[in-house]
C-alpha cells in the first residue's frame, strides 16, 4: 500500500547520499590536512632516495636507518643531549609560567590595587604588542644581565608573569568563580595565599592545565628564542639541532630530519592526549559559567 | 532571653558602613544576648546583609564598635571572632569530599587528624550526613549541601552562628522542613545565632527577637509576636504578615482619651484606643490586618463596604479583595474561611475588629496601642 506520506523512487535514498557525501567530503579535506604529518611519519621509516622518488607515504622498504643515523645526528653530540636541552628550557618555563600567571591572575581578579582597570589595560596591550618588537632591547638588556649563551633569557621573564593570553585567561576562569567560596575559605581562616592555593588552584585546574599544555607546546616549537640567544651547539634544543643538520652538510639526509621530527613531536602529542579532558575543558568552560 | 544568661554574645555600638560614600548603615546598634536567635528581616538592598558580613568581618564598619562574647572585634580577622556562617549559595568547596569540606576549618586550625575525625563524625551524625561522608558536594542534593553548610558551620563550635538567608535557594516543601530543622538545632545546641532572611516567614517562625531593617536603619526590634501585635511604624505593620496590612487613610475628627474618632469617606468611625494623642484635622492611617476584617452577617450594619473584584482560593483559606466605595489606592484584602460564600463583583458590608485596628499618625508612627493587645508583652510561638 502506499500513501502520500511515504518517498517514492531515489528520494527515499536521499538521508544515505546525504551522510554519504557530507563525510566524504570531511574525510577527504581531513585527510588532506593530516597528509603532511603522516608522510613524515612515512618518510622517517624510507630509505634517503625513495623520499622524493614517490609521494605515497607508505615505505616500499621500511628501514630504521633514519632513527638510528639521526639519533647520532652530525654532531658531537647525540639528539639525547638536545632532546634534553629543550626540556631544561620548557620545565622551568612551563612552571614559571603557571605560577606567575596564576599569581597576577589573582591580583587582578579578587583584589582592589589602585589603578587596577589602568594596569589591565597595559596587560592586555602587551598581548596585542608584536613578539619582534621587543627583540634587540631584550637582547641589549640581556646581553647587560651576562646572560647571553644560557637559558636564564627563555624562561626568567616569564616568572613575572610577561605573557598577558594566560593571565587573561585565568582571570576570565577566576571570575566565574563565586565569591562565596573564597569568603567561607576566609572564615574557616585561611590567609590569601592559602585561599588561592587550597582553594581556588584546584577548582581552576582546568584553566592551569590548559595554560601549561600551551606554553610546553609553543615552548618546544620555539625557534626563534633559543637561535638569538644560544651560540654553543652543545646547548641547543631539538629546533635548532634539526635546523643544523639541514644546514651543515651538502646532501641532506631527509630520512634522519624525518626522523627526529617525528622523535620531537612525541611528547607534545603524549601530553596533549593524557592532559585532554582537561585542556578541552579548560578551553571552553572559562567562557560559560555552569 | 533563655534563663538568667546576662552575657551580651553580640553587641553593635553606632555601626555605620558606607560604601564609595554611599551610606548602607546608617548607624545601628543591637544586643545579641547568648542562646538567641535573632532574625534580620526587611526588603532588599535594606543592609541587612552588609551588617551580618560586618558582623562576620568579611568587611569592616566605617565607623562604630562590634563586640562579640565581650571582645571588640571591630577589626579583627573573620577567623579570630568566634563566628561560623551558612552562605545563601551554600559556598562548599567543590573539589574536596563532604568530610573534607566539614573538617576543613579544623585542618587550618592544625588540629591533630584523629580529634577532627571524631569532630567530624559527631558533626555527621547530628545531620545525617554519615553515609554522604565520602560524596563530592556536586553528588548531594540542595537540601544535603545545605546540611553539609550548616555541618561545616557547627564543627568550629563557634561563639556565634551566622545565617546568610540559608533557605532561599530551595523549593518550597524543602524551605519549610528546613526551616524545622534548623530551629531544632538551634534549640539543642543553645547557640546564638544571627540569620538574615527576606522572608517574614522564616523570621516570625524562627526568631527569638526581630530585627527590622529598611534603607540602612532599624526599624523596630522585639519578639515576633510583639511585632505582629504592636507595630511601631507603618513600615513594620506592612512588613510583618502576610498578606501584609490593608492600610486606609483618614482624618481625626476627635481623640477623647477613651477613642479616636476617625471621619473616613464613609462615615465616622471610633476606635478604642486609651491615652492616645492625635490632633484634630490631622491624617491618619488606619490598619487593619485581613483576619480582622469580616464579611457583615446578614442584616448587621458593618463598618465598611465596596465590591469584591478577586477572590483568591487557597483551600483551607480564602482571600477576597475589596474596593472599598470612596476610598482611594489598592483594594482590601480580607481573610476568610476557606468556604467562605464571596464571589466576583458582590458588594459587601464588612466588619472591623476595632479592638485590633492599628492607628499611625502622618509621620508613620504608631498611635497608642490596640486595647485587645495592650497587656500582651511577648508569646512567640516558634518550634522549640
Amino acid at each position: 500500500m502506499v500513501t502520500a506520506t511515504i518517498d517514492t523512487g531515489w528520494r527515499k535514498h536521499l538521508p544515505v547520499l546525504n551522510a554519504f557525501l557530507r563525510y566524504g567530503i570531511l574525510i577527504l579535506v581531513g585527510f588532506v590536512m593530516i597528509y603532511p604529518l603522516l608522510w613524515m611519519i612515512g618518510g622517517a621509516f624510507k630509505n634517503n632516495a625513495e623520499i622524493f622518488s614517490s609521494i605515497g607515504f607508505i615505505p616500499k622498504a621500511p628501514t630504521t636507518d633514519g632513527f638510528v643515523n639521526g639519533w647520532k645526528t652530525s654532531t658531537e653530540y647525540s639528539f639525547a643531549t638536545y632532546l634534553l636541552n629543550t626540556m631544561k628550557i620548557v620545565i622551568p618555563k612551563v612552571i614559571v609560567t603557571v605560577i606567575s600567571s596564576v599569581v597576577v591572575a589573582y591580583g587582578f581578579a579578587r583584589f582592589a590595587i589602585p589603578g587596577r582597570k589602568w594596569l589591565f589595560a597595559l596587560l592586555m596591550a602587551t598581548v596585542l604588542l608584536p613578539k619582534s618588537v621587543l627583540l634587540i632591547p631584550q637582547y641589549l638588556m640581556f646581553r647587560e644581565f651576562g646572560w647571553l649563551d644560557t637559558y636564564l633569557p627563555l624562561y626568567a621573564p616569564q616568572a613575572f608573569a610577561t605573557e598577558g593570553f594566560f593571565v587573561f585567561m585565568i582571570i576570565q576562569f577566576m571570575r566565574t568563580l563565586p565569591l562565596d567560596m573564597e569568603e567561607a575559605a576566609v572564615m574557616d581562616g585561611c590567609n590569601s595565599f592559602q585561599v588561592l592555593t587550597l582553594i581556588v588552584c584546584p577548582v581552576i585546574l582546568p584553566a592551569i592545565i590548559s595554560v601549561a599544555l600551551f606554553q610546553f607546546m609553543w615552548s618546544m616549537n620555539d625557534f626563534l628564542q633559543p637561535l638569538i640567544y644560544l651560540s654553543s651547539v652543545e646547548k641547543y634544543p631539538v629546533a635548532l639541532a634539526l635546523k643544523m643538520s639541514i644546514d651543515v652538510t651538502e646532501a641532506t639526509s631527509w630520512n634522519e630530519i624525518l626522523a627526529m621530527s617525528t622523535i620531537a613531536i612525541a611528547p607534545s602529542l603524549i601530553l596533549f592526549f593524557a592532559a585532554q579532558k582537561y585542556f578541552v575543558e579548560g578551553l571552553t568552560s572559562g567562557a560559560v559559567k555552569g | 532571653m533563655r534563663g538568667n544568661v546576662v552575657t551580651n554574645s553580640v553587641k553593635l555600638t553606632d555601626v555605620k558602613k558606607s560604601f564609595n560614600g554611599h551610606d548602607v548603615i546608617k548607624g545601628v546598634s543591637l544586643d545579641v544576648q547568648k542562646g538567641e536567635m535573632v532574625v534580620f528581616v526587611g526588603p532588599s538592598g535594606c543592609g541587612k546583609s552588609t551588617l551580618l558580613r560586618l558582623i562576620a568581618g568579611l568587611d569592616t564598619p566605617t565607623s562604630g564598635q562590634i563586640e562579640i562574647a565581650g571582645n571588640d572585634v571591630t577589626y579583627a580577622h573573620p577567623s579570630k571572632r568566634g563566628v561560623a556562617m551558612v552562605f545563601q549559595s551554600y559556598a562548599l568547596y567543590p573539589h574536596m569530599t563532604v568530610a573534607d569540606n566539614i573538617a576543613f576549618a579544623l585542618k587550618i586550625q592544625g588540629l591533630p587528624k584523629a580529634e577532627i575525625d571524631a569532630k567530624v563524625r559527631d558533626v555527621a551524625e547530628v545531620l545525617q550526613l554519615t553515609h554522604l561522608l565520602k560524596r563530592r558536594p556536586k553528588a548531594l542534593s540542595g537540601g544535603q549541601r545545605q546540611r553539609v553548610a550548616i555541618g561545616r558551620a557547627i564543627v568550629r563550635e563557634p561563639d556565634v552562628f551566622l545565617f546568610d538567608e540559608p533557605l532561599s535557594n530551595l523549593d518550597a516543601s524543602l524551605r519549610g522542613q528546613m526551616r524545622v530543622e534548623i530551629a531544632r538545632l538551634h534549640t539543642k545546641l543553645n547557640a546564638t545565632s544571627v540569620y538574615v532572611t527576606h522572608d517574614q516567614v522564616e523570621a516570625m517562625t524562627l526568631a527569638d527577637k526581630i530585627v527590622v531593617l529598611n534603607a540602612g536603619r532599624i526599624e523596630q526590634i522585639g519578639a515576633p509576636m510583639e511585632l505582629y501585635r504592636k507595630p511601631a511604624n507603618l513600615f513594620v505593620a506592612g512588613f510583618i504578615g502576610s498578606p501584609r496590612m490593608n492600610i486606609l487613610g483618614a482624618k481625626v475628627r476627635s481623640s477623647s482619651g477613651e477613642a479616636v474618632t476617625l471621619d473616613t469617606p464613609q462615615g465616622v468611625l471610633a476606635i478604642p484606643r486609651t491615652g492616645a494623642q492625635a490632633a484634630t484635622g490631622a491624617s491618619i492611617s488606619l490598619g487593619i490586618r485581613p483576619e480582622n476584617l469580616h464579611v457583615a452577617a446578614a442584616g448587621e450594619e458593618g463598618h465598611l463596604s465596596g465590591y469584591v473584584i478577586l477572590i483568591e482560593r487557597l483551600g483551607g483559606e480564602t482571600f477576597a479583595y475589596v474596593t472599598l466605595k470612596g476610598f482611594d489606592g489598592e483594594p482590601v484584602i480580607l481573610k476568610l474561611d476557606g468556604e467562605a460564600q464571596v464571589h466576583n463583583h458582590q458588594e459587601v458590608r464588612l466588619t472591623v475588629d476595632l479592638n485590633r485596628a492599628h492607628l499611625f499618625d502622618e509621620a508613620g508612627l504608631a498611635v497608642g496601642v490596640s486595647p485587645d493587645f495592650a497587656d500582651k508583652t511577648d508569646g512567640s510561638g516558634h518550634v522549640q
